[in-house]
């Protein structure tokens, strides 16, 4: 898988919640795990929030408990005149501490989220992204026409650049989330939102649909790919290529299957005849990792499968199933596996 | 006029006129009895069963759920199943269990607590609980027959739209809510003419129990809260029905609109259960304490607080749509303000159990727990109030432990704590201790092992609503946990049903009051009789059972022959005017059938609203035409006058 290996948590021992917390960083997907400055405020924010609420969890209970234990031992109730005095200033005071934090937590509240708002900057590399019943469409959006492209699932940025996501839906709401670098922005039929995040570090960060939009809700993935600004221009220079027509006759046969199927009623791949944008654009498919939206390793193998009988990986998704000869399936693989 | 004569036996009734109280209150024998009855008591524990039929249903999705997700590429379910299940799961907690359960404890318990023989409009209850009965079977005629709702339980638009959710299961889902619609506005009227109109002669506003007052609070909120979710599932069923374009965004509607008339109604209804439930602690508290509440005014002004900021939170269901910065700190400063009052309640009852002497009855474990469950939940809830943490934990495990906590900790632990509390009103026999425990232990282990990992899971990227995930995620062992922990809950249930059962059968009987308590359900017999009290009560504190003597006033005068009933003034509980109720009908059912013929027919096509009607109209004037007195009641007037 594509996945990259669990780094260590920076979870703070000193609480025993926290080394439980800390499981969280570990994770793949960890809202603790800030990887960008959107991120990692929204992460001070959890920890604050957190740690707080612990404490004030703690204090409470232990409250509760020892009322019990005062209480069990009591023989007669505390009750009268000075008993209530007594008990209202402590209840005052309670309702006073709590109304502090609440006050605190509202102004660091307000804060976090101004300095999110203050991430938006012009000179962001802009990608449109539109959600799919079950996959993302990536649009790298640019003033000159000819550096303009289409990909699918996985979104690659260059590291430490602004990069604004304008997000749409093609159908129903989806919502678009990468946990290590942003909280999620619903993508809404009629509307276009805007985040801006900006990844620090190289890697790979899994993304997902966080808004449930029908069966295969559960495997609509995405990758983020954050690459040094050099490889990520390569990369780009890359994608803007159109695929080129196979030179042996394998490929040549496969590109004929591709073009004389199904395939291309649904997936564009530039260069050729096929144009179709109702599926992924399948141009550079070889250059990606993952296949079925993020959701399977790019091999022949699962490639194959998912060809012959995507219901079988994701029950519900649009793609029919194809009954391919053996030699016209074999063909076929060959020439998606040329799409560099 | 009835008179409040103290002291006067010869006003007192007689063994043969209490005979003919009993007939003259009396639901009729037999299966026309049970199907005419318009006693509180009656339509009440009829309620109270079939809300928890559903819970039972709702569990075992749950249970399905559950094991679906213990492992991970679980192949138990398939997504159109999985879906089905989750959203069932929500809409009956939601709103065949949540919502519908308290209205039903408070139809049994307002009438007795404010000390009056029925319900202000009985015949008008009786249609509330047909109707909820009818939503509740229709929604699951559609599941079994594989067209259960599958688009969540807030269908949120395009996706349970007609052109993302073809077929009629999303409009079953419409329809039923329609139906719990009618009947908790129903329930919400009649509860606060109750209490408004029919409390004893003496208990003014500042002796109404805390429950009743969390009834007055959650009725008002019903009445405004419901009226957005009827419009907005009335123009989903139009967009699927009629080809309207509220929710199409190519024909200049507005999918966003949708949320906020949900959720308008959606985040008050989370205190449409929570509200009656820290009324039920507030009154059982100081049972167990056996000491006076502590903070009664704090108590009552927290739950009015609670009930008006409820209404404005909505939008913190909808932090990631992109609403503008401004506009959602506000929803912030309310998400957050709302702690405030309930904070002031968890601290005043923990105050009463320090002041008094806790006896740990089974009531109060669940009490206990509720405070602990409550405080966790809340806590959470104020982490979700802030956008930017939000913007992480929206529609992820987060929110459901956070959600779970706030439901199972701040309204089933209280129910609970009230089952196992009035049981024995209801029912003249108590449920078993020892049982009881066992209940208490497993449900609050259980639920804490099911939903704590859940928070973690959140913040490992897991989101909600998903029918599976892969193994290399990581979120497997924290998953299976919280199964275990869901099984704990349901052997919690079982050991739940086996008592309620056994203690049917063979419970200590309780006699009129068995836990020494202060409000005045227990000043009457167990199971009450059907006119509640031979004698109303006169009130004269807070705590009228643990303050009036063996010669305290009571009222006299009321009819015996016909069923009288006294209304009283608004603010002081004045008598003000005697009211005659009507009896056994069979007009509520059969209004309650039409309406359903309406909304079911009108899912598949628009006739249903033309047939409706016209069914409606014969069994309306059935329930409306007019009443001859018989001579007795006529001859007791005129004597009066």
């Amino acid at each position: 898988m594509t996945r990259p290996p669990p780094r260590p948590g920076r979870a703070p021992a000193l609480l025993a919640l926290a080394a439980l917390a800390s499981a969280c960083a570990h994770s793949d997907m960890s809202a603790v795990d800030p990887a960008g400055p959107q991120a990692g405020r929204i992460a001070g924010m959890t920890w604050y929030l957190t740690i707080v609420g612990t404490v004030v969890f703690i204090i409470t209970i232990g409250f509760l408990l020892y009322a019990l234990w005062r209480g069990n031992r009591r023989v007669e109730s505390y009750a009268g005149e000075g008993a209530e005095r007594h008990i209202r200033r402590w209840v005052i005071g309670a309702t006073a501490v709590t109304t502090a934090i609440l006050l605190v937590t509202l102004v660091y509240d307000f804060a976090t989220g101004r300095a999110l708002a203050r991430f938006a900057e012009p000179d962001a590399l802009t990608i449109r992204v539109t959600g799919h019943q079950w996959w993302w469409q990536a649009q790298y959006i640019d003033p000159d026409p000819s550096k303009r492209f289409e990909t699918a699932n996985e979104i690659h940025v260059p590291v430490g650049r602004r990069v604004r996501i304008e997000v749409r839906a093609a159908d129903v709401i989806h919502s678009f989330w990468v946990p290590n670098l942003h909280g999620k922005v619903d993508l809404i039929p009629g509307y276009t939102n805007t985040t801006y995040f900006r990844a620090d570090r190289a890697g790979i960060y899994h993304g997902r649909c966080a808004e449930f939009c029908g069966y295969q809700h559960a495997r609509m993935d995405f990758l983020v790919i954050a690459d040094p600004p050099a490889r990520f221009a390569g990369w780009y220079r890359d994608q803007l290529r159109s695929s080129v027509p196979p030179a042996d006759s394998v490929r040549q046969v496969g590109e004929q299957v591709f073009m004389g199927t199904r395939c291309a009623m649904c997936h564009a791949i530039r260069g050729t005849e096929a144009g179709s944008r109702v599926g992924p654009d399948l141009t550079h498919l070889a250059s990606r990792g993952t296949i079925a939206s993020a959701t399977l390793p790019n091999t022949r193998g699962h490639l194959a499968g998912w060809v012959l009988d995507p219901q079988s990986q994701k029950p519900g998704v649009y793609m029919p199933p194809n009954q391919l000869k053996p030699d016209e399936l074999h063909a076929l693989l060959s020439y998606l596996q040329s799409l560099k | 006029m009835a008179s409040t004569e103290a002291h006067l036996p010869a006003g007192l009734l007689s063994p043969a006129e209490r005979e003919l109280l009993h007939q003259t209150w009396s639901d009729r024998p037999g299966f026309w009895g049970w199907v005419t009855a318009v006693d509180h008591k009656s339509v009440a524990k009829r309620y109270i069963f079939t809300a928890f039929l559903f819970f039972i249903l709702g569990g075992l999705e749950a249970a399905a759920i559950r094991a679906q997700l213990a492992r991970p590429e679980n192949h138990l379910l398939d997504p159109d199943q999985y879906n089905q299940i989750f959203t069932m799961h929500g809409t009956t907690m939601m709103f065949l269990f949540g919502v519908p359960v308290q209205l039903a404890m408070a139809i049994y318990l307002v009438p007795l607590m404010v000390g009056t023989r029925n319900i202000s409009f009985p015949r008008l209850n009786a249609l509330g609980y047909w109707t909820y009965l009818i939503g509740g079977l229709f929604l699951y005629s559609g599941f079994i027959l594989n067209t259960g709702p599958d688009a969540g339980w807030f269908s949120y638009v395009p996706l349970a739209g007609p052109q993302f959710s073809a077929g009629k299961r999303v409009d079953v889902w419409a329809q039923t809510v329609t139906f719990t619609e009618i009947a908790a506005l129903i329930a919400a009227v009649e509860l606060i003419v109750t209490i408004l109109k029919q409390r004893a002669p003496g208990m003014s506003l500042n002796r109404i129990p805390v429950y009743v007052w969390a009834v007055l609070v959650t009725s008002f909120v019903v009445l405004f809260a419901m009226p957005s979710v009827a419009l907005a599932s009335m123009m989903l069923a139009m967009d699927r029905l009629v080809g309207s374009h509220f929710f199409n965004p190519a024909e200049g509607g507005d999918p966003l609109l949708w949320q906020h008339l949900y959720w308008f109604f959606g985040h008050p209804e989370v205190y449409i259960m929570f509200i009656p439930a820290a009324g039920f602690v507030s009154d059982i508290i100081p049972v167990f304490a056996r000491r006076k509440m502590f903070g009664h005014t704090a108590l009552v002004l927290s739950l009015v607080a609670t009930g008006f900021v409820s209404f404005g939170l909505w939008v913190h269901h909808m932090f990631t749509t992109g609403l503008p910065q401004l506009g959602q700190s506000f929803f912030t400063g309310a998400s957050l303000m709302i702690a405030i009052p309930s904070g002031v309640q968890v601290f005043c009852w923990i105050a009463t159990l320090w002041a008094g002497r806790p006896r740990f009855a089974t009531p109060l474990l669940f009490v206990i727990g509720f405070i602990v469950l409550f405080v966790c939940g809340g806590i959470t809830g104020v982490m979700v109030a802030s956008v930017p943490f939000d913007q992480q934990a929206h529609d992820t495990y987060f929110i459901v432990a956070h959600l779970h906590y706030v439901q199972v900790g701040a309204f089933v632990f209280p129910l609970f704590a009230a089952i196992y509390f009035w049981f024995p009103k209801m029912t003249g026999r108590l449920l078993s201790e020892r049982l009881g425990k066992w209940n208490f232990w497993l449900f609050f282990i259980g639920v804490n092992v099911t939903f704590f990992p859940q928070h973690f899971l959140g913040l490992m990227g897991m989101t909600r609503r998903v029918y599976t995930y892969l193994p290399e995620t990581g979120w497997g062992p924290l998953n299976l946990l919280s199964s275990v922990g869901a099984a704990m809950i349901g052997v919690s249930v079982l050991v739940f049903i086996a008592n309620v059962f056994l203690s049917l059968r063979e419970g200590v009987p309780a006699g009129d009051d068995p836990w020494g308590a202060h409000t005045l359900e227990w000043a009457t017999a167990s199971p009450p009789p059907p006119f509640n009290f031979a004698h109303l009560p006169v009130v004269g504190g807070l705590y009228p059972n643990w303050e009036r003597g063996a010669d305290a006033p009571v009222v006299t005068g009321l009819g015996n022959s016909h069923r009288e009933v006294l209304a009283t003034t608004v603010m002081d509980a004045v008598p003000d005017a005697i009211q005659t109720h009507p009896g056994p009908s069979v007009a509520p059912l059969l209004v309650a059938l039409a309406i359903g013929v309406t909304f079911i027919t009108g899912v598949f096509t628009p006739w249903g609203f033309v047939v409706g009607p016209v069914l409606l109209f014969p069994t309306m004037l059935m329930w409306l035409w007019p009443r001859r007195k018989p001579a007795a009641e006529r001859a007791w007037c005129e004597e009066r006058v």
